[in-house]
């Protein structure tokens, strides 16, 4: 279906190729992986599908890549938009109209598809997404998560034969995410589309995969899962376990790993994980940093927020989980001051952080943004650096020596847009950390981030407690909140449903669970650095 | 149109008025609505205009001296142009008057922008102009996604210690914003393009040349014509006649296109009686202050020398006021009409559009 012969792009004559010597092949019906480190060329292989690159990238692609027989080299991507469809990663960024159902339908009415299909495709699109209720919405009022089951619903809907996702449940909340790929597997199964998909996180999709891709450096290797992912430079906690007990067949579903781990768990059943111990010790202390009494804040006219009580001391990690939309950004933009109290309160050190001056307020409170980008404007690394030094009135130097603490291969000649999406994150988080709030909020940090970049923020993250730092942070993704967290407040339809710590709730619901607790229950394991730690203690 | 052709301060202020109402009423729901920054657009082209008659001087002469400034002379090879000198208050007042023409033509184009969203407009684009579809895309979603994002880096701003606002933060965000939005447009255009906008629609060369030549044609027509129709000083032919026979040539294009265009229409937006009311009050209303511009009503032209008050003509009142129908006839944005009986979806506020 797919063929790559002997492909190279490179975007700058003088550079790196971005991609070399590339041979694949993609037989019809497969549902293919690509997996590989933050800037490794996925995005670029991806786009080549369809052949927005180089006709819309620009850059000079060498060798062959044809789809169903048609080669992009004489096709532009409006030729091939019958046969493959793609979902970007940024989904705000392709909508073409305003509305869930126009949005939907937009594919099929450049297609020609006749008035009654469209009807029809659309109703069972919005079924198969869970899109119903929000079908008149405008597109710019949704939360991030179904923008992204949007896009892809707006996708799916002209019935392509390949489907191309660029991490399509990077911004999913676990059971969305599961359902997304759920209905992809059944499309795949039934219909026979070609589905290939990139995805950091890897504990949702590889058990889906029949085959995975594996781009390091530009060069690009393909393998059956299971082997590749016992060399890939990035994996699952489900295979790093397998690793950890040898097992081989490398595991790549909780099933399968259930099946083989017994005698693990035998004989780890005397012991008890430090973490848990220690999360219900190491909840943070004295006068809470964040403090939200009955707090009701308006979004366009509706509650989105609706009476939270949350306090986050010093010295402790917070992680706010709920469904897509369930008001989590809204919680962390109003301790920040960016949305009016309708009202309740929230004091951030005990002041109300609307009425502080901007000047003030990043002296007690700091906010890395959904898309960290939006911190930054200078032209290099180095600018953007000093400029934050200025900013806080920190000593010269303070901010890029936290950025080389956080991302030490950030270069300082480089532009802002031109770093990974992991060094972004860190330059963002560097700027936030020069002022030296009390209190750090993130809102979804780990989208894009490979697992080195991730292990990487969890470290800075949890030494900024150590150091008395309260941090809040927003997500969807329960690996992170497994390392990361002490205590975990999930959030529905802006409502507290639960404020508890972190090894408890993760372990009480299926939905929330990380790989670890659903291979070892009923042990309470979060974490595989926990696991080996019991192992070898043992 | 109405706006264009009268100078009388009381009846612009009505049409803003009128506009405005129409605006509060029919806003969607929760968008951002680039109305209020027109207005702001709008008063900004007041001040420069009186300030610059003020500083220079106007071709209208007056006898009502209200201060004088300092005057800087000019050689006599400057012509009538001087600096400084005594400022009139006929000058002054013929200078807010014709500020406030423009300021009322731009209320009247931020009242559209807010009710019509330009990318509902975008799906009745015919693919037949492929490449002239593309640009209008990014050219339309360019403003809209500027003031969105400047709104977003100015709350980001905030986040660094900065308030967001005045000259100094403008010249630094200024880049940036620009940046970023045009590289949204581009990211639509090439989301439009992946998923099939303009796919082969014409298979000869010959018939898209066509095409596109009736096309242009038919747009320069309809400028041209506008613009007769908008400017009172223009010979009388320009107007209605090449108006209509640029959408004529217009409508041809689009003919041709559309046999060979395979696109078709999801739900398309019903075009019934509510859509013909609006239609009707916004065509009465401009008629109605052409007629009177045409017999030559008095007050619809204010005189500036000797300055008089001036009155409210009747006409020209009653037919602005036509252009209140739509706030209360005109169909519901889908987020209003949540919860109403009878959701119809938001037709095309055309009242605005021709009542500017």
């Amino acid at each position: 279906m797919i063929r790559f012969e002997d492909v190279a792009v490179r975007f700058d004559d003088g550079a790196e190729p971005v991609l070399r010597g590339v041979n694949l092949r993609v037989e019809e019906g497969e549902l293919v992986l690509v997996v590989g480190a933050t800037g490794s060329g996925k995005t670029t292989l991806l786009r080549c599908v369809n052949g927005l690159v180089p006709h819309f990238s620009g850059g000079t692609l060498s060798g062959r890549v044809t789809v169903d027989g048609r080669d992009t080299r004489t096709h532009r991507p409006r030729d091939l938009a019958d046969v493959v469809g793609v979902v970007g990663q940024d989904p705000a960024a392709a909508f073409v109209t305003d509305t869930v159902e126009e949005e939907i339908a937009y594919g099929m009415e450049s297609l020609g598809v006749h008035g009654d299909v469209m009807r029809r495709r659309v109703e069972a699109t919005l079924d198969l997404l869970g899109l119903a209720d929000v079908r008149q919405r405008t597109l710019r009022t949704l939360s991030g998560g179904q923008q992204q089951r949007v896009a892809i619903g707006g996708v799916l809907a002209a019935h392509p034969r390949v489907l191309v996702l660029d991490e399509p449940t990077s911004a999913l909340d676990p059971v969305a995410a599961e359902e997304v790929l759920g209905a992809l597997t059944r499309l795949v199964h039934d219909l026979g589309l070609t589905v290939l998909l990139a995805e950091h996180r890897l504990e949702r999709v590889v058990q889906y995969a029949d085959r995975v891709v594996v781009v390091q450096d530009g060069r690009v290797s393909s393998d059956l899962p299971a082997a590749a992912m016992a060399r890939s430079p990035v994996s699952p906690p489900i295979v790093d376990l397998g690793r950890l007990a040898g097992w081989s067949p490398l595991p790549l579903s909780v099933r399968d790993a259930r099946r083989v781990c017994g005698p693990m768990r035998q004989a780890l059943a005397t012991r008890a994980p430090a973490r848990v111990l220690r999360s219900f010790v190491t909840t943070g202390q004295g006068e809470p940093l964040l403090s939200a009494r009955a707090l009701v804040v308006n979004r366009a006219r509706r509650p989105v927020l609706r009476g939270i009580d949350l306090a986050v001391r010093a010295g402790e990690v917070v992680a706010l989980m709920g469904r897509n939309g369930s008001g989590k950004s809204t919680l962390l933009a109003t301790a920040c001051g960016q949305l009016p109290v309708r009202s309740g309160s929230v004091r951030i050190d005990g002041l109300d952080p609307e009425s502080l001056r901007p000047r003030e307020l990043l002296r007690h409170v700091g906010l890395v943004p959904q898309d960290p980008g939006l911190l930054l404007y200078g032209e290099t690394v180095r600018a953007e650096c000093r400029e934050a030094d200025t900013d806080v009135r920190a000593a010269p130097g303070t901010t890029r020596a936290l950025l080389a603490h956080l991302a030490p291969d950030a270069a300082d000649r480089t532009h802002p847009r031109d770093l990974s999406e992991g060094q972004r994150l860190a330059l963002a988080l560097a700027i936030v950390l020069a002022g030296e709030p009390p209190l750090v909020l993130l809102d979804e940090p780990t989208r894009g981030l490979d697992y080195g970049a991730k292990t990487r923020l969890v470290a800075s993250l949890r030494s900024l407690a150590a150091r008395g730092h309260g941090v809040l942070v927003a997500t969807h993704d329960v690996e992170l909140v497994a390392e990361l967290a002490d205590r975990v407040v999930v959030i529905a339809d802006g409502e507290l449903v639960t404020d508890g710590p972190a090894a408890e709730v993760l372990a009480g619901s299926p939905a929330f669970a990380p790989q670890v607790t659903k291979v070892m229950h009923p042990q309470p394991w979060l974490t595989v650095a926990d696991v080996a730690a019991a192992l070898a203690a043992s | 149109m109405a706006a264009s052709r009268t100078t009388n301060p009381l009846l612009l202020a009505l049409v803003v008025a009128v506009v405005g109402y129409v605006v509060a009423a029919r806003r969607e729901l929760g968008a951002a609505s680039p109305f209020g920054a027109f207005l702001r657009l709008g008063l900004l082209v007041i001040t420069m205009r009186v300030v610059l008659e003020a500083l220079l001087g106007g071709g209208v002469p007056g006898r009502t001296v209200l201060f004088t400034l300092p005057q800087v002379p000019l050689p006599a090879a400057a012509g009538g142009v001087r600096l400084g000198g005594p400022v009139t208050l006929e000058g002054v007042l013929a200078a807010a008057y014709d500020g406030a023409r423009l300021a009322a033509v731009l209320s009247c184009i931020g009242a559209a922008n807010a009710l019509a969203s330009p990318r509902r407009l975008l799906r009745y684009v015919p693919a037949t102009l492929y490449e002239v579809g593309t640009a209008l895309v990014v050219a339309l979603t360019y403003a809209p996604q500027l003031v969105d994002d400047a709104g977003r880096v100015r709350a980001a701003r905030r986040l660094r210690g900065h308030a967001g606002r005045g000259p100094r933060e403008l010249a630094r965000l200024a880049v940036p914003v620009l940046d970023s939005a045009l590289e949204r447009s581009l990211d639509l255009a090439a989301s439009m393009e992946s998923r099939g906008y303009g796919r082969s629609v014409h298979r000869s060369a010959r018939s898209r040349r066509q095409a596109t030549a009736l096309t242009l044609v038919g747009l320069c027509g309809v400028v041209a014509g506008v613009y007769g129709l908008l400017d009172g000083g223009s010979a009388p032919l320009l107007g209605l006649p090449l108006l209509l026979l640029g959408s004529a040539a217009a409508a041809a294009s689009l003919a041709v296109g559309a046999r060979r265009e395979p696109r078709s229409r999801y739900r398309p937006d019903p075009w019934a009686a509510p859509e013909w009311v609006v239609l009707a009050s916004g065509a009465l209303a401009g008629a109605l202050v052409l007629v009177a511009a045409q017999r030559g009503v008095a007050d619809i032209v204010v005189q500036t020398s000797p300055a008089v008050w001036p009155t409210l003509p009747w006409l020209p009142v009653l037919g602005l006021l036509l252009g209140l129908v739509p706030a209360w006839l005109s169909p519901l944005p889908p987020l209003r009409a949540v919860g109403r009986v009878g959701a119809h979806r938001d037709g095309l506020t055309d009242g605005v559009r021709s009542a500017s």
